[in-house]
């Protein structure tokens, strides 16, 4: 008996000819992989329904069910719309190959299949889906359940809806020459404690975070779920965070290293959220005024000295009674009305 | 002879690959199915049904291909894509042809796994 690699994957082949499904068997147990087979689409979907498959190997031309009606039914199945399909077949016409990339297929292989580039299409198959399982998992750990859960059944579909919330953009000051004095090393590790602070901070308000570069970062609170209060929401974690972050410099210092400062700009009003990308690649953002205006309150808090800094409109939508300090009609970048700015304290 | 119906290089390949030993397995699951998948041509001729032809069809270029048979594949592709009207208007002598290079095919198989 082989015994399972340590890079194993569990596949279901699904193939109505005999020896087709015993070859394919055999080409992935070569390859250190699990095979189960089946011998017609529904029995495919009956076991994808009843067990945990990595990946479908699937034929076209099938009695009862064939491979495009599989296919469809995947890809309507929220519990198995992930999973990766490889279409093997003989099929004759490009139109049907294209049918089935439509159709969410992830890749197509002629038959009879050559072992070497099944198994370099499996690899990258389940390298993928690797991926996105990582970022479910992302979204799942830094998003609130809600959220999660709403992501999940929305589906990935690109395209967006006008909302109505607040945006945060927050980086650390002078994080550049930090960086450089420093070991690499203690630049990620610093960094990956930052973020663990702030994502918990902004899940804990209800918020997400829709980008990360660098030492920077966008959250947004309202959408993908609308947030009664989400001005009220971004001021509250803006404070949170800066109390992390005065919480991380004690130990920072502590340990003989140099504190870290951030600056947060927030901005309310009406926002385009939604997917933007690829199918394949694609992240949960917002576009529009109100996130250039955060964008660009986080820069001018360079300028202005101040730790946080909101626009008008999030202080008009404030309903807590939280201690503010007008600074004026500041000129940005990028609108021709001033802005109304104001520092909380 | 096995070259001529049976194209080595597709063979050897194939047990290069999958290993001689599951590849004389292969081979009489292919002789104990084949016959099937020509008795449905003859069948779904008799009823008219065209999508049971096309399959039988496909099956038997697919698995023709797995092996190396190569004339067999091209007959049965062109038994798929032409689809039963041009067997029924030549009163099934496309299907005896094809009968006759499975034939050939199965003894030369025979012969590969003997040797």
């Amino acid at each position: 008996m082989r015994e399972r690699g340590r890079s194993g994957a569990r596949l279901l082949v699904v193939d109505d000819n005999k020896v087709n499904r015993l070859l394919l068997k055999r080409n992935l147990e070569l390859m250190g992989h699990d095979a189960a087979l089946a011998e017609n689409g529904r029995a495919a979907l009956e076991m994808l329904r009843r067990e945990t498959f990595d990946l479908l190997l699937l034929d076209i031309e099938m009695p009862e069910m064939d491979g495009f009606q599989v296919l469809e039914q995947i890809r309507n199945d929220l519990q198995l719309r992930d999973l990766p399909v490889i279409v093997t077949s003989t099929l004759e016409g490009v139109d049907n190959i294209v049918r089935c990339i439509e159709l969410g297929a992830e890749d197509y292989l002629q038959k009879p299949v050559n072992p070497a580039l099944l198994k370099a299409r499996i690899g990258a198959s389940l390298e993928k889906k690797r991926l996105r399982d990582q970022q479910k998992e992302l979204v799942r750990r830094f998003a609130t359940p809600e959220v999660a859960q709403e992501l999940q059944q929305s589906g990935f579909a690109l395209g967006g809806k006008r909302v109505r919330g607040t945006v945060m953009f927050s980086d650390i000051r002078d994080f550049t020459p930090l960086a450089e004095v420093q070991a690499p090393e203690d630049t990620i590790e610093l960094l990956n404690t930052y973020y663990t602070l702030m994502f918990n901070a902004i899940s804990g308000h209800g918020g997400i975070v829709s980008e990360i570069a660098g030492d920077g970062l966008m959250a947004v609170f309202g959408a993908p779920l609308p947030l009664p209060d989400h001005c009220d929401a971004a001021v509250r974690t803006a404070l949170e965070m800066i109390e992390m972050i005065d919480l991380f410099n004690v130990d920072q210092v502590a340990a003989g290293k140099a504190p870290i400062r951030i600056g947060i700009g927030i901005a309310s009003g009406e926002m385009v959220a939604g997917y933007t990308g690829t199918n394949d690649r694609a992240t949960y953002t917002c576009i529009g005024d109100t996130v250039n205006v955060a964008a660009r309150l986080e820069a001018h808090t360079k300028v202005a000295g101040r730790a946080i800094l909101i626009d008008g409109a999030t202080r008009a939508g404030l309903r807590e009674s939280i201690q503010l300090e007008g600074l004026g009609p500041v000129t940005i970048r990028g609108k021709a009305q001033p802005v109304d700015v104001f520092s909380v304290k | 002879m096995a070259d001529s119906t049976i194209d080595r290089a597709t063979f050897e390949d194939l047990k290069a690959t999958a290993g001689a030993d599951f590849v004389h397995e292969l081979v009489e699951t292919f002789l104990s199915e084949a016959p099937e998948m020509l008795k449905d041509l003859r069948a779904a001729v008799a009823a008219n049904d065209a999508d049971r032809f096309r399959r039988a069809a496909h099956s038997l270029k697919s698995n023709s291909n797995t092996f190396g048979a190569l004339a067999l594949g091209t007959l049965a592709r062109t038994l798929e894509l032409q689809g039963l009207n041009p067997v029924r208007e030549a009163g099934g002598a496309p299907l005896e042809a094809l009968e006759l290079e499975y034939a050939r095919v199965a003894a030369a198989l025979t012969e590969l796994k003997r040797a």
